[in-house]
């Protein structure tokens, strides 16, 4: 239905992002830490980021369908009380790599493994400190067109041919570092 | 998903049309007619089957969206030729918090009404329907049947409702000037 065009677009003081800002590729993915489907993304990003190095900057965003995974809206919140503690993608990684225990108490847990303040991450889910975060995510994808998860954007422009082909998505994206 | 017969009718609703007149069961002892939903907005989103995965994914995207939808005071409201035990299940399985109708008897004849109705599959096809609070549709989508069409169209169609002022924004504009005259009588012929 939409455009398929990302708004807003990506704004490197806000969103969460890895790989530099003057790379030719950016890539944004909306996603949800208990969706089975983003679990399977999950390294094939490595992959690309391993490949790609400078040429690619990588940014996600928060899409948690809360009712159909009803763990994903606190990991999401977890993963922003950690970004409030310098460590957005030390959690990201390790709820993926953790998407069968997503409850409180395991978010909790990962918070102290990573050597965060694991108490802080608690009141920041009781509280929903970061709720009204991770709604903006949401709406911003809604209003670019996200229809599920993961859906992802080059440069901008939903990329509808299929994320699981990896080699596919990979000449995509050096397509598009290269028109760069 | 199952694309299939990709055979569209050409007759879906397009917007300016009156929204048909239906009344439908959501539950096994409740029904949702036009007439009750008339005096606010309201999404009407044809879907094929209850249990397919897109369609899965598609409500539970609504389900998701349905805050905003409220905030633009809006209703949001599901339709397939499932029945209502059927729909019961499905709700309850995907925590759903808006009605799903049942277009169940006689089959299909809500859809056939908007124009969405797919005869050789007996099902739906996968449609959206912005119907403003005076009953007409404002906006109308048919989307590929396999493909989640999103929500972002059904915002902006309610945003743009909003914009351009419903009824009772007309009547808020035309209610001052008479007032201001204190001639409401003679106005009247």
């Amino acid at each position: 239905m939409s455009d398929g065009i990302l708004v807003p677009p990506v704004d490197d003081g806000r969103d969460h992002v890895q790989g530099p800002a003057s790379a030719p590729v950016t890539l944004v993915e909306y996603g949800d830490y208990q969706c089975p489907y983003c679990g399977t993304a999950y390294p094939i990003v490595k992959e690309l980021q391993r490949s790609l190095g400078d040429q690619l900057r990588f940014v996600y965003r928060n899409f948690p369908l809360r009712d159909a995974h009803p763990y994903a809206e606190h990991a999401a919140e977890a993963a922003e009380s950690a970004d409030a503690q310098g460590s957005f993608w030390e959690m990201h990684d390790a709820l993926f790599e953790n998407q069968e225990q997503l409850d409180d108490r395991s978010l909790i847990g990962f918070a102290t493994e990573l050597g965060l303040d694991a108490e802080q991450v608690a009141r920041d889910l009781d509280d929903g400190t970061w709720a009204g975060r991770v709604r903006e995510d949401f709406r911003s994808g809604v209003r670019s067109g996200v229809n599920g998860t993961p859906t992802f954007f080059i440069n901008g422009v939903r990329y509808d041919e299929g994320w699981n082909d990896p080699q596919r998505f990979l000449q995509a994206l050096r397509a598009t570092a290269g028109a760069a | 998903m199952a694309s299939g017969n990709t055979q569209q009718q050409a007759g879906i609703l397009p917007a300016g049309t009156p929204a048909p007149e239906f009344t439908l069961h959501s539950t096994p002892d409740q029904t949702v007619s036009l007439a009750e939903l008339r005096g606010r907005p309201f999404v009407l989103a044809f879907y094929p089957a209850d249990w397919s995965p897109v369609c899965g994914d598609e409500m539970a995207l609504f389900n998701a969206v349905l805050p905003d939808i409220e905030e633009l005071g809006a209703r949001m409201i599901g339709v397939s030729v499932d029945g209502v035990w059927c729909h019961a299940a499905f709700a309850r399985a995907r925590n759903l918090h808006f009605p799903l109708l049942a277009d169940f008897e006689p089959k299909g004849e809500v859809a056939r009404r908007f124009g969405v109705y797919r005869e050789h599959d007996g099902v739906t096809e996968r449609a959206l329907f912005v119907v403003d609070d005076a009953g007409s549709i404002a906006w109308s989508y048919l989307s590929p049947i396999g493909v989640n069409p999103g929500a972002d169209g059904v915002l902006r169609a309610l945003e743009s409702l909003r914009g351009t002022g419903g009824s009772e924004t007309a009547a808020q504009r035309s209610a001052p000037p008479a007032a201001e005259r204190g001639q409401a009588s003679e106005a009247r012929s």
